[in-house]
């Protein structure tokens, strides 16, 4: 990282020298700016470039995070006047059972879907890359679901999950009519439920990112390690999983905060029932905030929500995802 | 009308946007105060987004202007679960509607601390009593902050057909009956009552009723304004609820049920003859018109009201209900208040009536009633001594929030009669 901003910040150092020495001779000054542009031009340039960006950022990322902070140390109903709540909205939010479990489901969901989804996906990923027929037909298939919004694919499933609706007439049908379950009324079995309908939206996007990283995979090595006797589970196990690695570590850190942020499935197929057995961080927050107008409390929840959020996306870029860039940079640079 | 959707995210982005861009168009700062004199434009935030509410207001406007040439509408249809989010934000902004839906209760309360709620006692003493004791739940502190245009009721909608499948002769009175005819139409592999849990509301409904069989009068309007349940009959409303979940009354998979959207819905569910019964507003036939157009269900729809629990200090002939209306904001001129007063004249009022939108507020339009069943639910709320306002909408609305989840986990297994009364006192005191 640090030679390339040295490479980088000479280049930048270049043109401004270059302005200053000829700034006393007009005559070469013109060619000169028509190449590289002088301190004050780049500066122009850059406030242009960036002041669209830095307004939309400040007004709609940085002040309702701003704004989101401040209102979680009061108690707001929406009308009339904050009134101060010091801590209050934090101890309670953190010793309230519902909340904990909330991020409790929140953190099943987390451990699910890499338990579960990551080696299907590799396994899909893998089975997509061999040379089969209609292979280009299959990934489609796979990835479809994917490009279907959350919303749409919310209530499809929600239809087809509803008592002898589509699922429970297929697995009858099947002869698996013992397995009929009610499967978003159940407090014990909505969260799992919903499991799989966010593997089945998902999936798609965990292969397609993998069968981008095995493209990158050389057939050379591959080879390489058959020659020298490599059986094709030891060529997986040694050569395409070490250079998958750096895709697969950032598809959990994708699938991590995509599934500390989980609501709008949730909240179309249950709302977060029944009896709070599907809520998650977010539908709590919006069950607070929207439909109880206790905002004050809400935003305290929301702000927990970010430090969570926040913590492990530094965490992860500097423990895991570090290798990975280092090396992304060096080769860059190298 | 009363009716509840889900809201999604996206409801929700787009009810950012729309106030994003309806802030931008609604018209700004009329501080005059003459009604009569210079051009006056009102803007009008209603949930009609349909017909055939969407024409009558139309029609309302237009006529108004027209008897009155210097007032001008623009009137603006809102998607109904908007005005959660859409009201809160234009009454922290500089430049609210004149008029918008309100519900009264708890959540008017709350929105008058915003100071922008105008008030409408001088306006309106001449003529309110005309409306007679629905006026009230649009009241705060003996003043009038807004105008209902329709009285709602809850009660039983029956299939007539079903009943008769079952064997059932006349429709129940008492609890007993009831559990009596849930067992009959099992019997007869009917599903006894439909319901829609996943929207939290309906089961609030059971305990609503239930609190009013148990609760006397008094104690019903005390705790709408103090929040302390402290009677027994409110822990005594959450055992009969207990005794009646014990009769396992509703259909398969309830829990996941929503009440008003798709044929799956408890509503579709009555209107498609797989249910016998559901507690539900008078709004329950547009809605499962809404679901099932051309169904054949409207001639074998009966209602019959929430029966008498035995021992209940509760006067039996205690109706649940609500209703909706509207409000001015301060902004707005002399017009709006006097605006309000034709919406409530039988000159509207009769035509809610005869087109079978909801029941009038005026009780001089209830003869314009053409369905039996809302005729009957008309007549049962004029002779009916007091209407509680449903309790999620009588309490402001993080206690009425607090006090659904709380039905629902119940609905659910989870908690106990007693943490159903705390989920009111708790909240009532600002707990979270």
């Amino acid at each position: 990282m640090s030679r390339a901003q040295v490479t980088a910040g000479a280049a930048e150092a270049a043109p401004a020298v270059a302005g200053d020495k000829t700034a006393g001779r007009p005559g070469r000054a013109p060619a000169a700016r028509s190449v590289r542009p002088t301190g004050r031009r780049r500066r122009l340039e850059l406030a242009l470039l960036l002041t669209p960006a830095t307004v939309l950022f400040t007004a709609f990322v940085l002040a309702p995070m701003a704004l989101a902070a401040y209102y979680s140390f009061y108690n707001w109903n929406g009308y009339g006047a904050l009134t101060s709540a010091g801590l209050s909205n934090y101890t309670s939010a953190l010793t309230g059972s519902n909340f904990q479990h909330s991020v409790l489901h929140n953190l099943i969901i987390v451990v699910l879907s890499l338990v579960i989804q990551l080696p299907l996906s590799i396994g899909l990923a893998m089975l997509l890359n061999r040379r089969i027929k209609g292979r280009s037909f299959l990934r489609l298939v796979v990835f479809a679901p994917y490009v279907l919004s959350e919303a749409i694919t919310a209530v499809v499933w929600y239809q087809m999950l509803q008592p002898s609706g589509f699922v429970d007439q297929l697995l009858t049908s099947v002869g698996l009519g013992s397995q009929v379950h009610d499967w978003l009324g159940s407090t014990s079995l909505v969260l799992y439920t919903l499991f799989v309908v966010i593997t089945w939206k998902y999936i798609g996007f965990g292969i397609i990112l993998l069968l981008a990283g095995l493209q990158g995979v050389p057939t050379e090595l591959r080879e390489a390690a058959a020659l020298d006797g490599a059986s094709s589970w030891q060529i997986t196990r040694h050569v395409v999983m070490p250079l998958l690695g750096p895709t697969i570590r950032i598809w959990i850190f994708l699938s991590v905060i995509g599934s500390l942020q989980l609501f709008d499935l949730v909240w179309i197929m249950t709302g977060g029932g029944p009896a709070e057995a599907s809520n998650t961080m977010v539908t709590y927050i919006y069950n607070f905030g929207i439909k109880q107008q206790q905002y004050g409390f809400a935003s305290a929840v929301a702000v927990i929500l970010f430090i969570i959020c926040f913590v492990f996306a530094l965490a992860y870029q500097r423990f895991v995802l570090r290798r990975d860039t280092e090396g992304a940079l060096t080769r860059v640079v190298g | 009308m009363r009716t509840f959707r889900t809201a999604s995210f996206v409801a929700a982005a787009a009810a950012l946007v729309l106030t994003a861009s309806a802030c931008s168009s609604s018209s700004g700062g009329s501080t005059n105060s003459n009604a009569s004199t210079g051009p006056v434009n009102l803007t009008w935030w209603h949930n009609g987004t349909t017909d055939p509410v969407k024409s009558l207001w139309a029609q309302a406007a237009a006529d108004y202007t027209a008897a009155h040439p210097n007032v001008k509408f623009t009137v603006d249809p809102i998607q109904n679960e908007q005005f959660q989010t859409k009201v809160p934000a234009a009454l922290a902004g500089g430049n609210p509607p004149d008029i918008f839906q309100q519900w009264g209760g708890g959540q008017l309360t709350s929105q008058i601390t915003s100071g922008k709620l105008m008030d409408l006692t001088a306006a309106t003493s001449s003529w309110i009593s005309e409306l007679g004791a629905t006026a009230a739940g649009w009241q705060a502190d003996g003043k009038q902050y807004g105008i209902p245009y329709d009285l709602h009721v809850v009660g039983f909608w029956y299939r007539k057909d079903l009943f008769a499948q079952a064997g059932i002769t006349a429709p129940p009175t008492t609890m007993d009956e009831l559990n009596a005819d849930v067992v009959k139409l099992k019997q007869h592999n009917i599903a006894p009552i439909a319901i829609g849990s996943k929207d939290r509301w309906p089961d609030a409904f059971y305990w609503d009723y239930f609190a009013v069989r148990e609760c006397s009068t008094d104690v019903l309007k005390q705790a709408s304004k103090d929040m302390k349940l402290t009677d027994p009959c409110w822990t005594k409303a959450g055992d009969d609820l207990k005794a009646f979940l014990a009769t396992n009354p509703f259909q398969t998979g309830f829990l996941g049920t929503p009440a008003q959207q798709g044929v799956g819905s408890s509503a579709g569910l009555i209107a498609s003859g797989k249910a016998a019964m559901e507690l539900q507003g008078d709004w329950e036939l547009p809605t499962m018109e809404g679901l099932l157009p051309n169904g054949t269900f409207k001639s074998q729809m009966g209602w019959f009201p929430f029966p008498a629990v035995t021992g209940g200090a509760g006067d039996p002939t205690v109706a649940l209900g609500g209703g909706d209306g509207f409000s001015c904001t301060t902004g707005a001129t002399a017009a709006c208040p006097d605006f309000l007063k034709y919406l409530a004249s039988t000159a509207v009022q009769d035509k809610i009536a005869s087109q079978g939108i909801a029941l009038p507020a005026n009780p001089a339009s209830d003869s314009k009633l053409t369905d039996p069943n809302l005729q009957t639910i008309s007549s049962y709320a004029a002779k009916a001594p007091y209407i509680q306002m449903y309790f999620d909408i009588a309490f402001p609305t993080s206690v009425g929030q607090s006090l659904d989840n709380a039905v629902a986990d119940y609905f659910a297994g989870k908690g106990t009669p007693q943490t159903i009364v705390q989920s009111v006192t708790n909240a009532g005191s600002g707990g979270k």
